[in-house]
């Protein structure tokens, strides 16, 4: 069956609601929300500090550590079991390596900058949303960084290729092609790249496009909410 | 803690003033919201109480019941000192303090009868109903035993049960029916520091803690679980003292249920 | 033609662009990239002349020669004591540095400073991130007494200070609290009226998150004016 028309209503090139907020985490040393869809995303960065064992040291930058987890409650069907899982191990391996291509840990030899990502409500898109978020936190933090990634997942559905898949996309007729994306936009690299099912060369340059359009509207609203943070200060 | 700031800490107690500038038996600002994970738990809550902040949900699933109460349901109760919330706690599996945690309010709710066990069963010695609660803290600032224990209570007050199709729970879709919550046990922690006797310690004050005394209290004022804490003992008066303060503070903290 | 595309005292965030053509020069936090100049901390913008630089609005504190710092003892050896700076390695005071009394060898160091003492120092030299000396030889340099401890980033101490020490300056008259503020953002405070005390703290709190705002002297001071006829 030809894709006509998205589920929920959506142009094939728009984004789910999306919705930042910059430090949600009052003793880390930086921390964000990201909400797309109602995928909920907190995450929290604490470092430069100690790493142990001290094989897990670099000697000349600093190590990003990032855990990815999904709160027991916040899956779409039964409850999630606590604790790290394949999955969730894989998808915290991936973040970091989205993340880290862009920040500039040189000071801090030998120390770690922790990102603890935590997903409230899933329904599609959580390491994106994940990485989003974790990127924010690290710049509320101050760790330098030459641009701040941004993430989406862009897909084939029904033939189609579409931005920013739902649940029920993911779902559709069994076989939606998922493929889940995070971009510096302002160098042009691609950070992250993972997908789940078939598509031809040219349908995944045209995926590629669109994500790179979503997420440069993404990187438009973490910047409007890094600059929130400090409008107007405290008021007594 | 750190013996400097103790040590001022204990002046400025002396002098009649709480770190934050607090009487000893206020709280801080209590807020409660709803269904802040709707889409995945059956209920859900975040509860702030000052800059502490704690999510709660609950996820409900189908299972055999317990060959000695085969006529009931039951509740499970699991607390994560998430390493996002505090840069004291670590990763992994759930530590001693994260255990009691969860205990302290799974007592409260099961022997303060919150949920009425017999109306989760769904058939007698086959098919009961099991509640469980997750609790974690997102940001802690002290005080989490009174925090997590309110969040259960307002995620319990939140939750419906989950459609049954073909003896299967569908997740997708609720039943519009509330849980059997028939009493709202609610927590209240009362901190000894020196001297003196404190409610909803700051982080600072609650690293100063010498002992506390979490007491659970129902709507009537009658008391349905204890648990005593900390490095230093309690002489009955101060535990009178310390319930009483715990019956007084608990009717304002149910105000934000 | 080179033109500067952000304001001065502008927040900007990492990776936004601030400049364009080769007559501009990267500051702190600012990197090259072709004929542009970006911005790779969240932070206010600040030129000068032909160099453009970022004051960050929050920072992870990086120990440098000369800094003024509050730390914490975590240990005590034979040789002398390391001490938490709030950097990931501990810093060193040798006994040498540490004091110009004598003090015979194989003695207990914690009668001098024992573990949880809080000491103003010196880092004296920072040679790697993992060796960094201290110092107590200098005015003003000792182990602290009871008190309260804030933490703030270490970006924000010179306006918690200010100019010559003005800010601080106006917090302590106001408040008549002894205050030590650590470069490594710790601050220590202390107080003979609570209430003062906590004003005092509420005006440092007031400076860290307001530090981006121009004429904060003025305002720091308006809000003290205003408390006071509550003390």
């Amino acid at each position: 069956m030809v894709y006509e028309k998205r589920l929920d209503g959506r142009k094939f090139d728009e984004l789910r609601p999306v919705e930042a907020k910059v430090g949600v985490v009052d003793r880390a040393a930086g921390s964000a929300m990201f909400k797309i869809g109602k995928t909920i995303a907190i995450a929290a960065v604490y470092g430069p500090r100690q790493l142990y064992p001290q094989v897990f040291q670099n000697p000349v930058a600093g190590v990003l550590r990032c855990n990815y987890n999904m709160l027991a409650f916040s899956g779409s069907g039964e409850r999630v079991r606590p604790g790290p899982s394949r999955r969730s191990k894989e998808i915290s391996l991936v973040i970091e390596k989205a993340l880290l291509p862009l920040l500039d840990l040189s000071n801090y030899a030998g120390a770690v900058v922790d990102v603890f990502i935590e997903l409230i409500q899933t329904d599609a898109g959580t390491r994106c949303a994940g990485i989003c978020a974790a990127s924010m936190a690290l710049a509320d933090a101050g760790i330098p960084m030459k641009d701040l990634v941004s993430s989406v997942a862009v897909g084939r559905v029904g033939g189609k290729v579409v931005l920013d898949l739902s649940k029920e996309e993911e779902d559709y007729e069994g076989h939606a092609t998922d493929i889940a994306t995070a971009f510096s936009t302002r160098i042009g690299q691609v950070t992250l790249l993972q997908m789940d099912g078939e598509v031809s060369k040219e349908e995944l340059k045209k995926a590629l496009e669109l994500a790179k359009k979503g997420c440069e509207k993404i990187k438009d609203i973490q910047v409007k909410a890094l600059k929130e943070r400090y409008v107007g200060g405290l008021n007594e | 803690m750190n013996d400097i700031t103790k040590e001022h800490l204990l002046d400025l107690f002396d002098k009649g003033f709480r770190y934050d500038g607090r009487k000893f038996d206020e709280y801080r600002e209590i807020s409660v919201e709803y269904g802040i994970s709707s889409r995945s738990a059956e209920g859900s809550a975040r509860v702030k109480i000052g800059r502490t902040e704690v999510l709660a949900g609950v996820k409900m699933e189908i299972s055999e019941p317990y060959p000695d109460n085969p006529d009931e349901g039951t509740i499970m109760v699991n607390a994560e000192l998430l390493p996002l919330s505090n840069p004291d706690f670590e990763s992994g599996p759930p530590g001693i303090e994260a255990i009691e945690l969860s205990r302290v309010v799974d007592r409260a709710i099961r022997e303060g009868k919150a949920l009425n066990f017999k109306k989760l069963c769904i058939k007698k010695g086959e098919k009961m109903w099991i509640v469980m609660i997750d609790i974690y803290p997102v940001n802690d600032d002290g005080n989490l035993f009174d925090a997590a224990s309110l969040a259960a209570m307002a995620a319990l007050k939140d939750s419906k049960f989950p459609k049954v199709q073909d003896e299967k729970v569908n997740y997708k879709e609720t039943s519009n029916e509330k849980l059997p919550l028939e009493r709202l046990p609610l927590s209240c922690t009362i901190y000894k520091i020196g001297s003196h006797f404190v409610v909803d310690p700051c982080i600072e004050e609650e690293s100063a803690v010498d002992s506390r005394l979490t007491v659970g209290v129902l709507e009537n004022g009658e008391l349905c679980s204890l648990q005593k804490g900390g490095d230093h003992g309690l002489t009955p008066d101060d535990i009178d003292n310390m319930v009483e303060i715990a019956i007084k503070k608990t009717k304002e903290i149910r105000k934000a249920l | 033609m080179s033109n500067l595309i952000v304001a001065e005292r502008e927040i900007v965030v990492p990776g936004q662009e601030l400049a364009e053509g080769m007559d501009f020069l990267p500051g702190d936090y600012v990197i090259r990239d072709k004929d542009k100049l970006i911005a790779t901390k969240l932070g206010m913008v600040n030129v000068s002349g032909r160099l453009v630089r970022i004051v960050a609005l929050n920072e992870p504190y990086l120990p440098k020669r000369g800094d003024l710092v509050i730390g914490k003892v975590v240990g005590v050896g034979i040789g002398g004591w390391r001490v938490d700076i709030g950097w990931p390695f501990e810093a060193n005071l040798s006994v040498k540095d540490a004091t110009s009394d004598f003090i015979e060898k194989g003695a207990d160091l914690s009668k001098y400073f024992n573990y949880g003492d809080y000491i103003m120092a010196e880092i004296v030299n920072v040679a790697s991130s993992k060796i960094i000396d201290l110092s107590m030889k200098g005015p003003g340099l000792r182990k602290l007494g009871p008190g309260r401890l804030l933490n703030i980033p270490s970006s924000k101490v010179p306006r918690v200070i200010g100019k010559q020490g003005s800010m601080i300056g106006l917090v302590k008259d106001y408040t008549e609290c002894k205050i030590s503020v650590g470069q490594n953002g710790t601050v220590w405070l202390r107080g003979e009226d609570p209430k003062k005390e906590l004003l005092a703290v509420s005006a440092i709190r007031k400076i860290e998150l307001e530090s981006h705002i121009s004429g904060l002297t003025d305002k720091i001071k308006e809000y003290l004016e205003s408390k006071k006829d509550g003390l």
